[in-house]
C-alpha cells in the first residue's frame, strides 16, 4: 500500500517480467537483494540471493554470487520465500463447495472407501487452484473426506502449476477418522469406530497374506488391497482426533501396529499430551488457531496449542485450510497470527521463522518431500515466490510465482472480475463486452 | 475448531450467513400516529455498566472510527463515556495508561454474528438460530435462542476487540425475524446483554437458501421468482396490518410494521448484484428502506446503485466460492465499493471470523492498494466501527471516540491493520472488561469452569 512498496511492484513486474517471460520451460534464474526466508525455521536474512538453475535452487542467502549466464531479478525491497505447502486441503477437487456436481470431496454412496484414490480426481484447471496459486501456494496434499467409512481414501500430493500433470504422487497417504466423527462414521460410538478400524487392518493383512475370504468380509476387496501399504508402514496413515485421551489411544497404536507410518490431524487438545506426542515421534498436522470449545472433543482449544506442541519438540504443520472461505491462500495470515501470539503474557506463540516452516518446510517434510519442497536449499525444487512484502503480513501479496522453475500466470476468474469492473462505465457496451 | 473444516472440506457453506438493514430515517409507509413504541418492547434490556476507573489513554496513534487519525493523542474516559479526545489533554483526576508505541481505537462491532444462537460447542441441542418450518418467520426474535454463556463471547472480546454485535437469525428464511444487538458483556440472562436504545432489525435473505430450504421440501419457494412472489405477499399482507387499527396482535406483522414503520432495520442477505438490485426496487415498491446487504459478494458489481440507494454492503474480505451464488467473490470487493462511494462494513458470520475482523479490513484494504485504489488506515478503521455502528442505528450511542459517546475503546499493542498486533486491553462503558496483562481480567462462561483448560489464553 505504501508507495514503496508500489514501486518495489513496479520494478518487479516492468523489468523483470521483460526479462523473463512466462513460459513453459524453467528458466535459470537469480533474485538479488532480496529479504529471503529459506523456511527452513530459520529468521529472514536482508540483502540476499537465491539461484535457480535447471528448476532446482542451487543456493539462497547472503553472500550467494550470480553464475554467469542466469537472469538476474532485482529483489530490492521485495521478500522472497520458498512457496506455501498446504496439507490436507481439497485443491482441484470441487469447483463450488455446495454444488454436488462440482463437488469431488465425498463419496458418502460409494461401495468403497480406503481404496478412493484423490488423485484420479484432480483438476488442475480449477479456479481455486489459480487462487490458491496467486496466494504463493505450490504444493499441497489433498484428501477426499471421510463419508461412508471412517476411511477417507488415498491422498495426493500435488502443484498448483498451470500445466495439465498436478500430480506429484498419487496415493502417497491414507486417512481415518477416529473421535467424534468416526464415531458416527461407524455407527455411533467410539467404540465402533475403533472396532471397525481394527477389523479393517485384520482383513488387510490377511488379504496380503492371501487368506482373503470375501464371504465374511466388511471391506470391499479393493479396500483391503489399498490397506496393504498402510499396514507394511509403507503408506503413512493420517488418523483425525481431537480430544487428549483419543490422541493418546492414537499414540497406544504405535505398539499394537508397529509398522504403522502414523501423522496426527486436528489435534485440538494437543497441548494437554504434547510430551507424549513429542516421545512418539508422530508429526501433527493441526488447526492453526482453533481456540473454541466446538465440540465435547476440543474443550481445552486455544490459540496456543500448535506453540506449545513445538515447544514440547513436536513437528507440526499448519494444515486443513481448505474450501473458499479460509482456504490454501490465507496461510500466511495464520501462521502471521501465532507470531502475534508470542507477544501476549501467557500465551505460547511461534518465532517469524518457525512460523513460516509451519506453512513450508515442515508440511513438505511430513509429506515425504523433506529437503525437496518448502525450502530454499540447494537440491530443493525451485518453487519461489516473490513478495511485496513481509510474506505473513495480511497487507502483503505475491508478486511472481515459480514452481520448479517455471514462473506462473497469476490471473484467474477474480482477477478478470476486478478489470472488468475496475469501473462501472457502460455508456458504449455492456460490461459483457468488456474482456 | 476448523478441523471440523478439515474433514468438512470443500464446504458446503451451510445456513449461517445472511442480512439486511433498513436505514435510520426509512420513510414511513403510514401515516398518522402509529409509529412503534420502543417503551413497550417486551424483554427490555438491563444492562448497566460496570463501575470503571475515569481512565486516560496517553501517547498512542488514535483512530477515532469517523476516518480521523491523531498521532500521540489523549483519549479520556470517565463514567462510562467518553470525556475528550484529541492532542493534549489534561490528565488530572485519570488514571494514566501509557499507550506509547499503541494504537487505540473504538470498539470493534461485528453487524453479523450468530454468536449464542449457534453457540459452542455447536450441537445440535444448540442449534437455535434457524426457524427453518416456514419460509417468512418475521415473528421470532433472535434473542430469544441466544445462550448468554456462549464461549465465543469472550474469544470475540479478547482477540477481536468486539464490544459490540448483533445477533441475527439464520439465512433459511425469506424473513428470518428480529435481530438483537448486545453489548459484549457477560450476563445471566440475555436482556443483561442487550445494548439499551438499539434498534432491532430484521433479518431477510435472498437467493439460494430459502429456495433450497423450502423447494426440498416440495413447496414454496423452490426459486428466485418463488422467493420474491412470496416475499411481495408477505409485505402487501404487513402494509394492510399497518394501515389498519393494529389491535390484533400478530407477531410477525408487528415486526413488518415496524419495517415500514422505519424503526426497525432490514439487513438482508444477498449475495448476487442482480438480487441486490431487485430488493432495492421491492423495497421501494413497499415503502421501506434496506439498511444494510450482508455477504454481497457482487456488490462491486453495482456499487453505483448501492450509493444512490445508502445501503450499505457488509461483506467477508475474500470468502468466495462455498456455494454457487458466491462464485463471483473478489477480494477487492470492499475497495470497488469505497471507490464507488458506497458505504463498506467488513462483518464476520463466523464465530472465528470475528475474532479477526481487523486483519479482514486489513486485507480488503491491501487488495484495493493493489489495484491503485488507496484508502487510509483511519478509513478501514471505520468499517468495522462506525460505519457498522450506522446500519445498526447505534452511531449515535458508539462506533467512535466522540466526547459523549459509550467509552467503548480498545488499546491494541500495534497497528490494528497488522497481522502482528493484539487487543492489549478492552473497556465497554469505560468499564476494563479484558486485559491481556493481568489473567484473571477476561471472562470464563459458566461452560468452560471445571473443563480442560478453563481460564487458560485462548
Amino acid at each position: 500500500m505504501s508507495a514503496l512498496r508500489k514501486a518495489i511492484r513496479i520494478a518487479l513486474t516492468g523489468t523483470a517480467a521483460a526479462a523473463l517471460a512466462v513460459s513453459a520451460s524453467a528458466q535459470d534464474f537469480a533474485i538479488t537483494g532480496a529479504t529471503v526466508a529459506t523456511g527452513d525455521g530459520s529468521q529472514p536474512v536482508e540483502n540476499a540471493t537465491v539461484v535457480v538453475r535447471g528448476g532446482k535452487i542451487v543456493a539462497a542467502g547472503a553472500g550467494v554470487s550470480v553464475p554467469a549466464g542466469v537472469a538476474v531479478l532485482d529483489g530490492t525491497g521485495s521478500w522472497v520465500t520458498p512457496g506455501i505447502f498446504m496439507p490436507l486441503t481439497d485443491l482441484g477437487l470441487y469447483d463450488v463447495g455446495a454444488v454436488s456436481n462440482s463437488n469431488d470431496i465425498r463419496a458418502g454412496d460409494s461401495p468403497f472407501s480406503a481404496a478412493l484414490d484423490a488423485s484420479t480426481a484432480v483438476n488442475y484447471a480449477s479456479q481455486h487452484v489459480a487462487v490458491s496459486r496467486v496466494g504463493g501456494v505450490t504444493r499441497a496434499s489433498i484428501t477426499t473426506a471421510p463419508a461412508g467409512s471412517i476411511f477417507a481414501g488415498q491422498g495426493a500430493v500435488i502443484d498448483t502449476g498451470s500445466d495439465p500433470q498436478p500430480v506429484v504422487k498419487a496415493r502417497a497417504f491414507q486417512m481415518v477418522a477416529l473421535g467424534e466423527r468416526g464415531a458416527r462414521l461407524a455407527g455411533g460410538s467410539r467404540v465402533a469406530a475403533f472396532a471397525e478400524f481394527a477389523n479393517a487392518l485384520r482383513e488387510a493383512r490377511d488379504y496380503a497374506n492371501g487368506r482373503w475370504d470375501a464371504e465374511s468380509a466388511h471391506l470391499t476387496r479393493s479396500d483391503a488391497a489399498a490397506l496393504g501399504p498402510v499396514l507394511s508402514g509403507a503408506q503413512p496413515l493420517y488418523i483425525y482426533v481431537e480430544r487428549a485421551s483419543d490422541i493418546r489411544a492414537v499414540i497406544g497404536l504405535q505398539s499394537t501396529y508397529p509398522n504403522l507410518d502414523l501423522v496426527l490431524v486436528g489435534v485440538s487438545e494437543g497441548w494437554l499430551v504434547a510430551n507424549e506426542i513429542a516421545a512418539s515421534g508422530i508429526p501433527v498436522i493441526a488447526d492453526p488457531l482453533d481456540n473454541l470449545p466446538s465440540s465435547f472433543e476440543q474443550l481445552a482449544a486455544t490459540q496456543s496449542n500448535v506453540g506449545r506442541m513445538v515447544d514440547a519438540g513436536v513437528k507440526v504443520a499448519i494444515g486443513g485450510l481448505s474450501g473458499g472461505i479460509t482456504g490454501p491462500r490465507t496461510a500466511p495470515q495464520f501462521a502471521g497470527n501465532l507470531v502475534a501470539l508470542s507477544s501476549v503474557p501467557g500465551a505460547t506463540g511461534l518465532s517469524w521463522g518457525e512460523a513460516l516452516a509451519s506453512i513450508t518446510s515442515i508440511p513438505a517434510a511430513i509429506s515425504g518431500y523433506a529437503g525437496r519442497y518448502g525450502v530454499l536449499a540447494p537440491g530443493a525444487a525451485g518453487d519461489v515466490v516473490v513478495w511485496d512484502g513481509d510474506p505473513l503480513e495480511v497487507s502483503s501479496a505475491p508478486v511472481r510465482v515459480f514452481i520448479d522453475g517455471v514462473e506462473q500466470p497469476l490471473s484467474n476468474h477474480q482477477t478478470r472480475l476486478r478489470e472488468r469492473y475496475r469501473d462501472l462505465d457502460e455508456s458504449d457496451l455492456p460490461k459483457a463486452y468488456d474482456w | 475448531m476448523r478441523a471440523n473444516a478439515l474433514l468438512a472440506i470443500g464446504g458446503a457453506f451451510a445456513l449461517s450467513a445472511c442480512a439486511t438493514t433498513a436505514g435510520a430515517d426509512s420513510a414511513s409507509a403510514s401515516d398518522g400516529d402509529k409509529s412503534y413504541d420502543i417503551a413497550e418492547v417486551p424483554f427490555p434490556s438491563t444492562y448497566e455498566p460496570y463501575p470503571g476507573t475515569p481512565t486516560a489513554l496517553v501517547g498512542a496513534t488514535v483512530y477515532d472510527g469517523a476516518g480521523g487519525v491523531i498521532e500521540n493523542g489523549v483519549v479520556l474516559f470517565s463514567g462510562g463515556k467518553v470525556v475528550g479526545v484529541a492532542e493534549e489533554l489534561s490528565t488530572e483526576g485519570y488514571t494514566v495508561v501509557d499507550g506509547t508505541g499503541k494504537f487505540v481505537t473504538p470498539g470493534i462491532i461485528d453487524i453479523h454474528s450468530h454468536l449464542g444462537d449457534y453457540p459452542s460447542p455447536s450441537v445440535s441441542a444448540h442449534a437455535d438460530g434457524n426457524e427453518a418450518t416456514a419460509p417468512t418467520t418475521g415473528d421470532v426474535w433472535a434473542e430469544h435462542s441466544v445462550w448468554p454463556q456462549d464461549p465465543g463471547f469472550s474469544r470475540a472480546m479478547a482477540n477481536g476487540g468486539i464490544t459490540s454485535l448483533q445477533i441475527l437469525p439464520g439465512s433459511a428464511n425469506l424473513i428470518g425475524g428480529r435481530t438483537v444487538t448486545l453489548k459484549n458483556v457477560y450476563s445471566r440472562t440475555v436482556q443483561g446483554m442487550k445494548f439499551p436504545g438499539a434498534p432491532y432489525g430484521m433479518k431477510m435473505a435472498c437467493g439460494e437458501n430459502p429456495k433450497r430450504v423450502y423447494g426440498n421440501r416440495g413447496r414454496k419457494p423452490s426459486t428466485r421468482m418463488g422467493n420474491f412472489a412470496v416475499n411481495r405477499q408477505t409485505w402487501f399482507d404487513a402494509i394492510a396490518y399497518a394501515e389498519g387499527d393494529r389491535k390484533k396482535r400478530n407477531l410477525e406483522n408487528e415486526t413488518l410494521a415496524g419495517v415500514l414503520d422505519g424503526e426497525i432495520l432490514v439487513h438482508n442477505h444477498c449475495y448476487r448484484a442482480d438480487e441486490m438490485a431487485l430488493v432495492m426496487d421491492m423495497a421501494k415498491e413497499m415503502g421501506y428502506k434496506v439498511s444494510t446487504f450482508h455477504h454481497a459478494v457482487e456488490a462491486y458489481k453495482i456499487g453505483d446503485l448501492l450509493r444512490e440507494n445508502e445501503v450499505c454492503s457488509a461483506i467477508w474480505a475474500d470468502w468466495y466460492g462455498f456455494k454457487m451464488e458466491s462464485y463471483d467473490g473478489i477480494p477487492e470487493n470492499g475497495a470497488l465499493l469505497q471507490q464507488a462511494g458506497a458505504c463498506v462494513v467488513i462483518h464476520s458470520d463466523d464465530e472465528n471470523g470475528i475474532q479477526r475482523l481487523n486483519q479482514e479490513a486489513a486485507k480488503a484494504q491491501a487488495a484495493g492498494a493493489r489495484m491503485g485504489i488507496a484508502i487510509p488506515d483511519a478509513e478501514v478503521i471505520s468499517w468495522i466501527t462506525l460505519n457498522a455502528a450506522k446500519a445498526m442505528g447505534i452511531d449515535d450511542m458508539t462506533g467512535s471516540l466522540e466526547t459523549g459517546k459509550m467509552a467503548d475503546v480498545v488499546l491494541w499493542n500495534g497497528d490494528p491493520l497488522s497481522v502482528y498486533s493484539r487487543p492489549e486491553k478492552v473497556w465497554v462503558d469505560g468499564t476494563l472488561m479484558f486485559d491481556a496483562m493481568d489473567p484473571k481480567r477476561k471472562p470464563v462462561s459458566d461452560f468452560e469452569l471445571g473443563q480442560p483448560g478453563e481460564g487458560d489464553v485462548k
